[in-house]
Protein backbone atom coordinates (compact mmCIF):
# COMPACT_ATOMS: atom_id res chain seq x y z
CA UNK A 1 0.00 0.00 0.00
CA UNK A 2 1.22 3.20 -1.12
CA UNK A 3 2.08 6.18 1.88
CA UNK A 4 -0.14 8.47 0.36
CA UNK A 5 -3.80 8.27 0.89
CA UNK A 6 -5.83 7.99 -2.68
CA UNK A 7 -8.66 9.30 -1.11
CA UNK A 8 -8.55 11.80 1.69
CA UNK A 9 -11.67 13.47 3.16
CA UNK A 10 -10.91 16.65 5.42
CA UNK A 11 -13.71 18.17 7.48
CA UNK A 12 -16.68 17.18 5.31
CA UNK A 13 -20.07 18.65 6.55
CA UNK A 14 -22.60 18.62 5.02
CA UNK A 15 -26.15 20.48 5.69
CA UNK A 16 -29.58 20.65 4.05
CA UNK A 17 -30.90 23.71 5.61
CA UNK A 18 -31.67 23.45 8.84
CA UNK A 19 -30.60 19.46 8.79
CA UNK A 20 -26.98 18.93 9.94
CA UNK A 21 -26.41 15.92 8.40
CA UNK A 22 -22.35 15.23 8.14
CA UNK A 23 -20.92 17.28 11.59
CA UNK A 24 -17.14 16.94 10.28
CA UNK A 25 -16.14 13.79 8.48
CA UNK A 26 -12.09 12.94 7.95
CA UNK A 27 -11.71 9.17 6.21
CA UNK A 28 -7.99 7.81 4.15
CA UNK A 29 -8.79 5.47 1.90
CA UNK A 30 -5.50 4.10 0.96
CA UNK A 31 -5.01 2.53 -2.92
CA UNK A 32 -6.44 -0.77 -3.64
CA UNK A 33 -8.20 -0.49 -0.04
CA UNK A 34 -11.76 -2.15 0.63
CA UNK A 35 -13.72 0.29 3.27
CA UNK A 36 -17.25 -0.78 4.13
CA UNK A 37 -19.08 1.83 6.24
CA UNK A 38 -21.90 1.18 8.25
CA UNK A 39 -24.58 2.75 10.37
CA UNK A 40 -28.27 3.26 11.06
CA UNK A 41 -30.35 5.01 8.56
CA UNK A 42 -30.36 8.94 8.79
CA UNK A 43 -26.52 8.63 10.12
CA UNK A 44 -25.22 10.32 7.06
CA UNK A 45 -23.07 7.75 5.75
CA UNK A 46 -24.85 8.02 2.20
CA UNK A 47 -24.32 11.85 2.03
CA UNK A 48 -20.69 11.10 3.26
CA UNK A 49 -20.64 8.57 -0.44
CA UNK A 50 -22.07 11.11 -2.39
CA UNK A 51 -19.96 14.11 -1.30
CA UNK A 52 -17.00 12.59 -2.62
CA UNK A 53 -17.98 12.47 -5.88
CA UNK A 54 -19.87 15.72 -5.75
CA UNK A 55 -22.68 14.55 -6.76
CA UNK A 56 -23.94 16.13 -3.03
CA UNK A 57 -21.38 19.51 -2.57
CA UNK A 58 -20.20 19.18 0.87
CA UNK A 59 -20.54 22.64 3.16
CA UNK A 60 -17.41 22.58 4.12
CA UNK A 61 -14.48 20.55 4.07
CA UNK A 62 -12.49 18.71 1.32
CA UNK A 63 -12.16 15.95 -1.24
CA UNK A 64 -8.95 14.32 -2.05
CA UNK A 65 -9.11 11.94 -4.94
CA UNK A 66 -5.89 11.28 -5.98
CA UNK A 67 -4.01 14.26 -7.28
CA UNK A 68 -7.10 16.00 -7.69
CA UNK A 69 -8.95 17.93 -5.69
CA UNK A 70 -12.75 17.84 -6.05
CA UNK A 71 -14.44 20.83 -7.31
CA UNK A 72 -11.39 22.48 -7.14
CA UNK A 73 -8.42 23.23 -9.35
CA UNK A 74 -4.94 23.76 -7.51
CA UNK A 75 -3.78 27.20 -8.63
CA UNK A 76 0.05 28.17 -8.36
CA UNK A 77 -0.53 29.62 -4.79
CA UNK A 78 0.06 26.21 -2.97
CA UNK A 79 -2.38 27.74 -0.24
CA UNK A 80 -5.37 28.87 -2.68
CA UNK A 81 -7.66 26.33 -4.51
CA UNK A 82 -9.87 27.64 -7.34
CA UNK A 83 -13.57 26.48 -7.41
CA UNK A 84 -14.27 24.91 -11.04
CA UNK A 85 -17.73 25.09 -12.87
CA UNK A 86 -19.79 21.82 -13.66
CA UNK A 87 -18.34 21.00 -16.76
CA UNK A 88 -15.02 20.52 -15.26
CA UNK A 89 -16.18 18.60 -12.05
CA UNK A 90 -17.80 16.13 -14.68
CA UNK A 91 -14.37 15.58 -15.52
CA UNK A 92 -13.14 14.47 -12.36
CA UNK A 93 -16.06 12.57 -11.66
CA UNK A 94 -15.48 9.88 -14.41
CA UNK A 95 -12.93 8.84 -12.72
CA UNK A 96 -15.07 8.14 -10.00
CA UNK A 97 -17.32 5.19 -10.48
CA UNK A 98 -20.72 4.67 -8.65
CA UNK A 99 -23.20 2.19 -8.07
CA UNK A 100 -26.65 3.10 -6.65
CA UNK A 101 -29.16 1.34 -4.52
CA UNK A 102 -32.08 1.86 -7.17
CA UNK A 103 -29.32 1.15 -10.30
CA UNK A 104 -30.50 3.62 -12.34
CA UNK A 105 -29.81 2.15 -15.63
CA UNK A 106 -30.88 4.25 -18.94
CA UNK A 107 -34.31 2.57 -19.29
CA UNK A 108 -34.70 3.94 -22.83
CA UNK A 109 -30.78 2.17 -23.88
CA UNK A 110 -30.37 -1.50 -23.96
CA UNK A 111 -27.46 -2.92 -21.78
CA UNK A 112 -24.58 -2.64 -24.28
CA UNK A 113 -25.71 0.93 -24.90
CA UNK A 114 -25.98 2.09 -21.34
CA UNK A 115 -22.47 0.30 -20.85
CA UNK A 116 -20.94 2.33 -23.98
CA UNK A 117 -23.22 5.62 -23.25
CA UNK A 118 -20.24 7.63 -21.37
CA UNK A 119 -17.09 5.63 -22.67
CA UNK A 120 -18.37 7.09 -26.04
CA UNK A 121 -19.63 10.51 -24.91
CA UNK A 122 -16.82 11.50 -22.73
CA UNK A 123 -13.91 9.66 -23.69
CA UNK A 124 -14.19 9.85 -27.59
CA UNK A 125 -13.85 5.69 -27.88
CA UNK A 126 -15.12 4.40 -31.13
CA UNK A 127 -18.54 2.48 -31.10
CA UNK A 128 -16.03 -1.25 -31.97
CA UNK A 129 -14.00 -0.36 -28.97
CA UNK A 130 -16.41 0.53 -26.71
CA UNK A 131 -18.47 -2.41 -27.32
CA UNK A 132 -15.68 -4.90 -26.94
CA UNK A 133 -14.92 -3.40 -23.97
CA UNK A 134 -18.54 -3.62 -22.86
CA UNK A 135 -18.60 -7.13 -23.57
CA UNK A 136 -15.54 -7.90 -22.05
CA UNK A 137 -17.35 -6.35 -18.39
CA UNK A 138 -20.53 -8.07 -19.34
CA UNK A 139 -18.79 -11.72 -18.87
CA UNK A 140 -17.23 -10.51 -15.79
CA UNK A 141 -20.58 -10.35 -14.45
CA UNK A 142 -21.98 -12.77 -15.87
CA UNK A 143 -24.41 -11.50 -18.42
CA UNK A 144 -22.96 -11.61 -22.15
CA UNK A 145 -26.22 -12.81 -23.29
CA UNK A 146 -28.16 -10.18 -21.89
CA UNK A 147 -26.61 -7.33 -24.07
CA UNK A 148 -29.16 -6.27 -26.12
CA UNK A 149 -31.99 -6.59 -23.80
CA UNK A 150 -33.41 -3.54 -22.26
CA UNK A 151 -32.42 -2.95 -18.13
CA UNK A 152 -36.58 -3.34 -17.63
CA UNK A 153 -36.95 -6.79 -19.01
CA UNK A 154 -33.69 -8.08 -16.10
CA UNK A 155 -34.31 -8.80 -12.71
CA UNK A 156 -32.99 -6.44 -9.63
CA UNK A 157 -29.90 -8.25 -9.17
CA UNK A 158 -29.14 -8.56 -13.24
CA UNK A 159 -29.68 -4.83 -13.60
CA UNK A 160 -27.17 -3.84 -10.19
CA UNK A 161 -24.90 -6.17 -12.75
CA UNK A 162 -25.10 -4.41 -15.46
CA UNK A 163 -24.80 -0.92 -13.20
CA UNK A 164 -21.33 -1.64 -12.05
CA UNK A 165 -20.42 -3.04 -15.87
CA UNK A 166 -21.24 0.43 -16.71
CA UNK A 167 -19.64 1.87 -13.76
CA UNK A 168 -16.16 0.21 -14.38
CA UNK A 169 -16.39 0.82 -17.93
CA UNK A 170 -14.94 4.19 -17.33
CA UNK A 171 -11.92 2.65 -15.68
CA UNK A 172 -12.43 4.14 -12.57
CA UNK A 173 -9.87 4.41 -9.64
CA UNK A 174 -12.16 4.23 -7.54
CA UNK A 175 -15.54 2.66 -7.03
CA UNK A 176 -18.61 3.85 -4.61
CA UNK A 177 -21.32 1.46 -3.60
CA UNK A 178 -24.26 3.30 -2.39
CA UNK A 179 -26.28 0.36 -0.22
CA UNK A 180 -26.19 -1.70 -3.86
CA UNK A 181 -28.07 -4.79 -2.22
CA UNK A 182 -30.75 -2.95 -0.74
CA UNK A 183 -33.44 -2.52 -3.03
CA UNK A 184 -32.99 -6.50 -4.24
CA UNK A 185 -35.14 -9.23 -3.24
CA UNK A 186 -33.24 -11.13 -0.73
CA UNK A 187 -32.09 -14.47 -2.88
CA UNK A 188 -30.98 -11.54 -5.71
CA UNK A 189 -28.59 -10.19 -3.13
CA UNK A 190 -25.83 -13.05 -3.28
CA UNK A 191 -24.74 -12.45 -7.12
CA UNK A 192 -24.16 -9.09 -6.21
CA UNK A 193 -22.19 -9.14 -3.72
CA UNK A 194 -20.56 -12.19 -5.64
CA UNK A 195 -19.25 -9.53 -8.33
CA UNK A 196 -18.15 -7.11 -5.92
CA UNK A 197 -16.04 -9.30 -4.12
CA UNK A 198 -14.55 -10.34 -6.80
CA UNK A 199 -13.94 -7.04 -7.73
CA UNK A 200 -12.53 -6.08 -4.41
CA UNK A 201 -10.24 -9.49 -4.91
CA UNK A 202 -8.98 -7.61 -8.34
CA UNK A 203 -7.59 -4.95 -6.57
CA UNK A 204 -10.34 -2.11 -7.36
CA UNK A 205 -10.26 0.95 -4.34
CA UNK A 206 -13.91 0.80 -3.27
CA UNK A 207 -15.94 2.60 -0.51
CA UNK A 208 -19.25 0.80 -0.11
CA UNK A 209 -22.26 1.77 2.18
CA UNK A 210 -23.87 -1.46 2.90
CA UNK A 211 -25.91 -3.00 5.64
CA UNK A 212 -24.67 -6.33 4.58
CA UNK A 213 -22.51 -7.14 7.37
CA UNK A 214 -21.48 -10.36 6.33
CA UNK A 215 -20.15 -8.96 3.32
CA UNK A 216 -18.32 -6.24 5.39
CA UNK A 217 -16.68 -8.79 7.78
CA UNK A 218 -15.72 -10.81 4.72
CA UNK A 219 -14.23 -8.24 2.30
CA UNK A 220 -13.93 -5.32 4.12
CA UNK A 221 -10.00 -4.21 4.91
CA UNK A 222 -11.46 -1.98 7.72
CA UNK A 223 -15.29 -0.79 8.48
CA UNK A 224 -16.13 2.30 9.26
CA UNK A 225 -19.65 3.07 12.19
CA UNK A 226 -21.23 6.45 11.29
CA UNK A 227 -23.75 7.93 13.85
CA UNK A 228 -25.13 11.21 13.54
CA UNK A 229 -23.11 12.55 10.86
CA UNK A 230 -19.87 11.63 12.70
CA UNK A 231 -18.06 8.21 12.92
CA UNK A 232 -17.99 6.69 15.47
CA UNK A 233 -15.25 4.03 15.14
CA UNK A 234 -13.48 2.33 12.69
CA UNK A 235 -11.02 -0.17 12.47
CA UNK A 236 -10.63 -3.68 11.04
CA UNK A 237 -13.62 -6.28 10.46
CA UNK A 238 -12.85 -7.91 13.70
CA UNK A 239 -12.11 -5.10 15.70
CA UNK A 240 -15.83 -3.45 14.86
CA UNK A 241 -18.22 -6.03 14.34
CA UNK A 242 -16.94 -8.49 16.60
CA UNK A 243 -15.68 -6.44 19.21
CA UNK A 244 -16.90 -3.19 19.11
CA UNK A 245 -15.59 -0.65 22.18
CA UNK A 246 -18.32 2.12 21.21
CA UNK A 247 -21.80 1.63 23.15
CA UNK A 248 -23.41 3.08 19.91
CA UNK A 249 -21.59 0.58 17.69
CA UNK A 250 -23.20 -1.70 20.02
CA UNK A 251 -26.68 -1.03 20.31
CA UNK A 252 -26.58 -1.28 16.35
CA UNK A 253 -24.74 -4.17 15.72
CA UNK A 254 -26.80 -5.75 18.22
CA UNK A 255 -29.82 -4.67 16.28
CA UNK A 256 -29.12 -5.82 12.79
CA UNK A 257 -27.16 -9.11 14.09
CA UNK A 258 -30.21 -10.60 16.02
CA UNK B 1 -63.43 -36.79 7.76
CA UNK B 2 -66.79 -37.58 6.68
CA UNK B 3 -66.87 -38.99 3.45
CA UNK B 4 -67.20 -36.92 0.28
CA UNK B 5 -71.02 -36.72 0.01
CA UNK B 6 -71.59 -37.41 -4.03
CA UNK B 7 -74.08 -34.79 -5.13
CA UNK B 8 -75.14 -34.51 -9.14
CA UNK B 9 -73.67 -31.48 -10.35
CA UNK B 10 -75.76 -28.67 -11.67
CA UNK B 11 -75.44 -27.72 -15.17
CA UNK B 12 -76.16 -23.44 -14.97
CA UNK B 13 -77.08 -21.43 -17.31
CA UNK B 14 -74.90 -18.23 -17.46
CA UNK B 15 -77.18 -14.76 -17.91
CA UNK B 16 -75.03 -12.38 -19.35
CA UNK B 17 -75.42 -8.65 -17.77
CA UNK B 18 -77.40 -6.59 -20.01
CA UNK B 19 -76.52 -3.16 -20.71
CA UNK B 20 -79.48 -1.47 -21.52
CA UNK B 21 -77.65 2.11 -20.62
CA UNK B 22 -75.78 1.09 -24.20
CA UNK B 23 -78.62 0.61 -26.20
CA UNK B 24 -80.29 3.60 -24.62
CA UNK B 25 -77.81 6.18 -25.31
CA UNK B 26 -76.91 4.65 -29.16
CA UNK B 27 -80.28 4.98 -30.15
CA UNK B 28 -80.32 8.51 -28.62
CA UNK B 29 -77.25 9.13 -30.39
CA UNK B 30 -77.93 7.98 -33.55
CA UNK B 31 -81.28 9.88 -33.74
CA UNK B 32 -79.79 13.00 -33.13
CA UNK B 33 -77.18 12.43 -36.18
CA UNK B 34 -80.00 11.97 -37.98
CA UNK B 35 -81.39 14.53 -37.60
CA UNK B 36 -78.61 16.43 -38.02
CA UNK B 37 -77.88 14.73 -41.23
CA UNK B 38 -81.24 15.62 -42.57
CA UNK B 39 -81.04 19.00 -41.86
CA UNK B 40 -77.59 19.85 -43.94
CA UNK B 41 -79.44 17.48 -46.40
CA UNK B 42 -82.53 19.44 -46.66
CA UNK B 43 -80.68 22.67 -46.73
CA UNK B 44 -80.37 25.24 -49.08
CA UNK B 45 -76.45 23.24 -49.57
CA UNK B 46 -75.30 23.14 -52.85
CA UNK B 47 -73.36 19.85 -52.66
CA UNK B 48 -71.93 19.66 -55.98
CA UNK B 49 -70.56 22.94 -55.02
CA UNK B 50 -68.44 21.67 -52.32
CA UNK B 51 -67.02 18.64 -54.55
CA UNK B 52 -66.10 21.59 -57.10
CA UNK B 53 -64.52 24.04 -54.69
CA UNK B 54 -62.47 21.31 -52.71
CA UNK B 55 -59.58 21.32 -55.56
CA UNK B 56 -60.20 25.05 -56.00
CA UNK B 57 -56.84 26.24 -56.60
CA UNK B 58 -56.87 29.18 -54.12
CA UNK B 59 -58.89 26.67 -51.36
CA UNK B 60 -55.49 24.05 -51.78
CA UNK B 61 -52.76 27.02 -51.50
CA UNK B 62 -54.60 28.20 -48.78
CA UNK B 63 -54.53 24.89 -47.26
CA UNK B 64 -50.71 24.79 -48.01
CA UNK B 65 -50.17 28.11 -46.40
CA UNK B 66 -52.23 26.15 -43.58
CA UNK B 67 -49.87 23.74 -42.93
CA UNK B 68 -46.54 25.71 -43.69
CA UNK B 69 -47.35 28.30 -40.83
CA UNK B 70 -48.84 24.96 -39.03
CA UNK B 71 -45.53 23.12 -39.28
CA UNK B 72 -43.01 25.96 -39.18
CA UNK B 73 -44.89 27.60 -36.20
CA UNK B 74 -44.60 24.46 -34.22
CA UNK B 75 -41.28 23.54 -35.17
CA UNK B 76 -40.36 26.85 -33.42
CA UNK B 77 -42.81 26.51 -30.68
CA UNK B 78 -40.75 23.31 -29.68
CA UNK B 79 -37.38 24.62 -30.46
CA UNK B 80 -38.27 27.85 -27.71
CA UNK B 81 -40.11 24.98 -25.45
CA UNK B 82 -37.08 22.91 -24.72
CA UNK B 83 -34.77 26.30 -24.47
CA UNK B 84 -37.04 27.56 -22.03
CA UNK B 85 -37.68 24.98 -20.11
CA UNK B 86 -33.83 23.75 -19.52
CA UNK B 87 -33.52 28.00 -18.55
CA UNK B 88 -36.31 27.43 -16.49
CA UNK B 89 -34.90 24.71 -14.81
CA UNK B 90 -31.11 26.50 -14.37
CA UNK B 91 -29.17 27.09 -11.07
CA UNK B 92 -28.75 30.59 -12.48
CA UNK B 93 -31.13 33.15 -11.40
CA UNK B 94 -31.01 35.90 -14.29
CA UNK B 95 -31.39 32.81 -17.00
CA UNK B 96 -34.43 31.14 -14.83
CA UNK B 97 -35.72 34.75 -14.50
CA UNK B 98 -36.00 35.95 -18.23
CA UNK B 99 -37.43 32.27 -19.22
CA UNK B 100 -40.79 33.05 -16.57
CA UNK B 101 -41.00 36.41 -17.85
CA UNK B 102 -41.31 35.09 -21.66
CA UNK B 103 -43.95 32.67 -20.48
CA UNK B 104 -45.46 35.13 -18.10
CA UNK B 105 -45.58 37.74 -21.16
CA UNK B 106 -46.89 35.09 -24.15
CA UNK B 107 -49.15 33.20 -21.91
CA UNK B 108 -50.55 36.15 -20.80
CA UNK B 109 -51.66 38.12 -23.42
CA UNK B 110 -54.38 36.34 -26.42
CA UNK B 111 -52.16 34.93 -29.28
CA UNK B 112 -54.85 37.32 -31.59
CA UNK B 113 -53.56 40.36 -29.75
CA UNK B 114 -50.13 39.17 -30.55
CA UNK B 115 -50.78 38.43 -34.12
CA UNK B 116 -51.78 42.03 -34.39
CA UNK B 117 -48.66 43.31 -32.37
CA UNK B 118 -46.27 41.60 -35.07
CA UNK B 119 -48.14 42.44 -37.65
CA UNK B 120 -48.14 46.43 -36.95
CA UNK B 121 -44.22 46.31 -35.12
CA UNK B 122 -43.11 48.49 -37.96
CA UNK B 123 -45.02 51.34 -35.37
CA UNK B 124 -42.15 50.28 -32.99
CA UNK B 125 -39.09 49.30 -34.93
CA UNK B 126 -39.51 51.06 -38.65
CA UNK B 127 -36.07 49.28 -39.53
CA UNK B 128 -34.62 45.58 -39.00
CA UNK B 129 -31.37 44.71 -39.94
CA UNK B 130 -27.63 45.06 -38.32
CA UNK B 131 -26.96 48.95 -39.13
CA UNK B 132 -24.47 49.40 -41.62
CA UNK B 133 -24.56 45.54 -43.14
CA UNK B 134 -28.25 44.44 -43.92
CA UNK B 135 -31.35 46.71 -43.54
CA UNK B 136 -34.30 46.71 -44.83
CA UNK B 137 -37.91 48.63 -43.76
CA UNK B 138 -40.20 47.01 -41.68
CA UNK B 139 -43.17 46.51 -43.42
CA UNK B 140 -41.60 44.81 -46.24
CA UNK B 141 -39.64 42.23 -44.15
CA UNK B 142 -42.94 41.52 -41.64
CA UNK B 143 -45.51 40.55 -44.41
CA UNK B 144 -48.83 38.59 -42.86
CA UNK B 145 -47.14 35.38 -43.38
CA UNK B 146 -43.87 36.27 -41.64
CA UNK B 147 -45.81 38.05 -38.96
CA UNK B 148 -47.88 34.97 -38.67
CA UNK B 149 -45.25 32.84 -37.73
CA UNK B 150 -43.67 34.78 -35.62
CA UNK B 151 -47.23 35.33 -33.62
CA UNK B 152 -47.76 31.74 -33.25
CA UNK B 153 -44.40 30.22 -32.60
CA UNK B 154 -43.39 32.65 -29.67
CA UNK B 155 -46.76 32.03 -28.50
CA UNK B 156 -46.60 28.21 -28.60
CA UNK B 157 -43.17 28.33 -27.46
CA UNK B 158 -44.35 29.75 -24.21
CA UNK B 159 -46.90 26.46 -23.48
CA UNK B 160 -44.30 24.14 -25.04
CA UNK B 161 -41.83 25.08 -22.71
CA UNK B 162 -44.23 24.31 -19.96
CA UNK B 163 -44.87 20.73 -21.42
CA UNK B 164 -41.53 20.17 -21.70
CA UNK B 165 -40.63 21.73 -18.22
CA UNK B 166 -43.27 18.72 -16.98
CA UNK B 167 -41.24 16.16 -19.17
CA UNK B 168 -38.30 16.72 -17.65
CA UNK B 169 -39.90 16.94 -13.99
CA UNK B 170 -41.60 13.62 -14.86
CA UNK B 171 -37.89 11.92 -15.23
CA UNK B 172 -36.74 10.25 -12.39
CA UNK B 173 -33.84 12.26 -10.28
CA UNK B 174 -32.02 8.92 -9.95
CA UNK B 175 -30.88 9.40 -14.15
CA UNK B 176 -29.18 12.89 -14.08
CA UNK B 177 -27.25 11.55 -10.99
CA UNK B 178 -26.27 8.19 -12.73
CA UNK B 179 -25.26 10.25 -16.14
CA UNK B 180 -23.13 12.86 -13.48
CA UNK B 181 -21.42 10.34 -11.71
CA UNK B 182 -20.17 8.73 -14.93
CA UNK B 183 -18.89 12.19 -15.84
CA UNK B 184 -21.65 13.06 -18.29
CA UNK B 185 -21.64 16.79 -18.98
CA UNK B 186 -25.25 18.94 -18.34
CA UNK B 187 -25.48 19.51 -21.85
CA UNK B 188 -25.14 15.64 -22.46
CA UNK B 189 -27.12 14.38 -20.11
CA UNK B 190 -30.44 16.60 -20.97
CA UNK B 191 -29.79 15.45 -24.16
CA UNK B 192 -29.46 11.84 -24.26
CA UNK B 193 -30.47 11.00 -20.84
CA UNK B 194 -33.20 13.26 -19.00
CA UNK B 195 -34.96 14.37 -22.44
CA UNK B 196 -35.23 11.19 -24.19
CA UNK B 197 -36.79 9.73 -21.19
CA UNK B 198 -39.12 13.19 -20.96
CA UNK B 199 -40.62 12.20 -24.40
CA UNK B 200 -43.04 9.63 -23.35
CA UNK B 201 -44.77 12.59 -21.28
CA UNK B 202 -44.23 15.74 -23.46
CA UNK B 203 -45.81 13.69 -26.71
CA UNK B 204 -49.04 13.24 -26.15
CA UNK B 205 -49.69 17.44 -25.41
CA UNK B 206 -47.38 18.42 -27.99
CA UNK B 207 -49.49 15.89 -30.53
CA UNK B 208 -52.69 17.79 -29.18
CA UNK B 209 -50.90 21.22 -29.12
CA UNK B 210 -50.10 20.95 -32.83
CA UNK B 211 -53.33 19.90 -34.00
CA UNK B 212 -54.59 22.97 -31.57
CA UNK B 213 -51.82 25.35 -33.99
CA UNK B 214 -53.43 23.51 -37.22
CA UNK B 215 -57.12 25.70 -36.42
CA UNK B 216 -55.53 28.23 -34.44
CA UNK B 217 -53.84 29.41 -38.05
CA UNK B 218 -56.83 30.19 -39.44
CA UNK B 219 -56.81 33.19 -36.87
CA UNK B 220 -53.91 34.36 -39.39
CA UNK B 221 -57.10 35.28 -41.93
CA UNK B 222 -57.18 37.99 -39.36
CA UNK B 223 -54.15 39.93 -40.67
CA UNK B 224 -54.33 38.43 -44.26
CA UNK B 225 -52.29 35.68 -44.05
CA UNK B 226 -53.78 33.44 -47.05
CA UNK B 227 -54.46 30.47 -45.04
CA UNK B 228 -57.08 28.27 -46.14
CA UNK B 229 -60.26 29.51 -43.92
CA UNK B 230 -59.01 33.13 -45.79
CA UNK B 231 -58.89 31.93 -48.82
CA UNK B 232 -62.59 30.54 -48.56
CA UNK B 233 -63.79 33.69 -47.23
CA UNK B 234 -62.78 35.33 -50.04
CA UNK B 235 -64.44 32.72 -52.38
CA UNK B 236 -67.67 33.02 -50.73
CA UNK B 237 -67.73 36.85 -50.36
CA UNK B 238 -67.91 36.50 -54.44
CA UNK B 239 -70.16 33.95 -55.39
CA UNK B 240 -72.05 33.96 -51.93
CA UNK B 241 -71.95 30.12 -51.05
CA UNK B 242 -70.91 30.55 -47.43
CA UNK B 243 -72.02 27.12 -46.16
CA UNK B 244 -70.73 25.53 -49.28
CA UNK B 245 -66.95 27.05 -48.41
CA UNK B 246 -67.16 26.39 -44.71
CA UNK B 247 -67.62 22.52 -45.19
CA UNK B 248 -64.94 22.58 -48.12
CA UNK B 249 -62.47 24.12 -45.65
CA UNK B 250 -64.02 21.67 -42.41
CA UNK B 251 -63.37 19.13 -44.67
CA UNK B 252 -59.74 19.85 -45.59
CA UNK B 253 -59.07 21.09 -41.63
CA UNK B 254 -60.49 16.89 -40.97
CA UNK B 255 -58.02 15.58 -43.08
CA UNK B 256 -55.29 17.24 -42.03
CA UNK B 257 -56.02 16.55 -38.47
CA UNK B 258 -56.42 12.82 -39.31
CA UNK B 259 -52.74 12.74 -40.88
CA UNK B 260 -51.07 14.75 -37.79
CA UNK B 261 -52.79 12.01 -35.82
CA UNK B 262 -51.01 9.34 -37.21
CA UNK B 263 -48.40 10.57 -37.50
CA UNK B 264 -48.38 11.69 -33.69
CA UNK B 265 -48.94 7.00 -33.15
CA UNK B 266 -45.74 6.49 -34.63
CA UNK B 267 -43.61 9.10 -33.34
CA UNK B 268 -45.12 8.39 -29.41
CA UNK B 269 -44.43 4.49 -30.72
CA UNK B 270 -40.33 5.57 -32.01
CA UNK B 271 -40.20 6.85 -27.97
CA UNK B 272 -41.37 3.73 -26.47
CA UNK B 273 -38.24 2.13 -26.73
CA UNK B 274 -37.80 0.08 -23.30
CA UNK B 275 -40.70 1.57 -21.49
CA UNK B 276 -41.92 -1.82 -20.98
CA UNK B 277 -41.08 -5.32 -20.14
CA UNK B 278 -43.44 -6.59 -23.35
CA UNK B 279 -43.05 -6.11 -26.66
CA UNK B 280 -44.72 -3.39 -28.14
CA UNK B 281 -48.57 -3.96 -29.45
CA UNK B 282 -48.95 -4.58 -33.18
CA UNK B 283 -49.58 -1.13 -35.51
CA UNK B 284 -53.09 -0.98 -37.04
CA UNK B 285 -51.24 -1.40 -40.66
CA UNK B 286 -49.06 -4.31 -39.19
CA UNK B 287 -52.27 -6.23 -38.05
CA UNK B 288 -54.05 -5.45 -41.56
CA UNK B 289 -50.49 -7.28 -42.50
CA UNK B 290 -50.91 -9.87 -40.77
CA UNK B 291 -54.32 -11.03 -40.65
CA UNK B 292 -53.93 -11.43 -44.53
CA UNK B 293 -50.38 -12.84 -44.48
CA UNK B 294 -51.45 -15.54 -41.35
CA UNK B 295 -55.56 -16.44 -43.58
CA UNK B 296 -52.91 -17.28 -46.86
CA UNK B 297 -50.93 -19.50 -45.07
CA UNK B 298 -53.45 -21.13 -43.63
CA UNK B 299 -55.27 -21.32 -47.00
Amino acid sequence: MSIQPLVQLEGITKSFGPNDVLKGVDLEVSSGEVVCILGPSGSGKSTLLRCINFIEQPTSGLVFVGDEVIGHRRTEDPEVLQQVHENAIARQRSEIGMVFQRFNLFPHMTVLENITHAPRLVRGHSAAAANEAAMTLLEKVGLADRATAYPRQLSGGQQQRVAIARALAMEPRLMLFDEPTSALDPELVGEVLKVMQELAAGGLTMIVVTHEIGFAREVADRVVFMDGGVIVEQGSPSEVIDNPQNPRTRAFLSRVLK
Amino acid sequence: MTPTQVTARITYRIVPVKHWARWIAAIATAAVLLWIVASFAGAQIDWPTVGEYFTFPAIVSGMGITVVLTVVSMLIGIALGVLVAVMRLSSNPVVSGIAWIYVWFFRGTPVYLQLLLWFNIALVFPVVGIPGLIEGRTVDVVSPFVAAILGLGLNQGAYTSEVVRAGILSVDEGQGEAAKALGLPGTATMRTVVLPQAMRVILPPIGNETIGMLKTTSLASAIGASEVLNEAQHVYLVNNMIMELLIVSGIWYLLAVSVLSVIQYYVERRFAKGSSSKALPLTPWQKVVWFFTSRRSVA
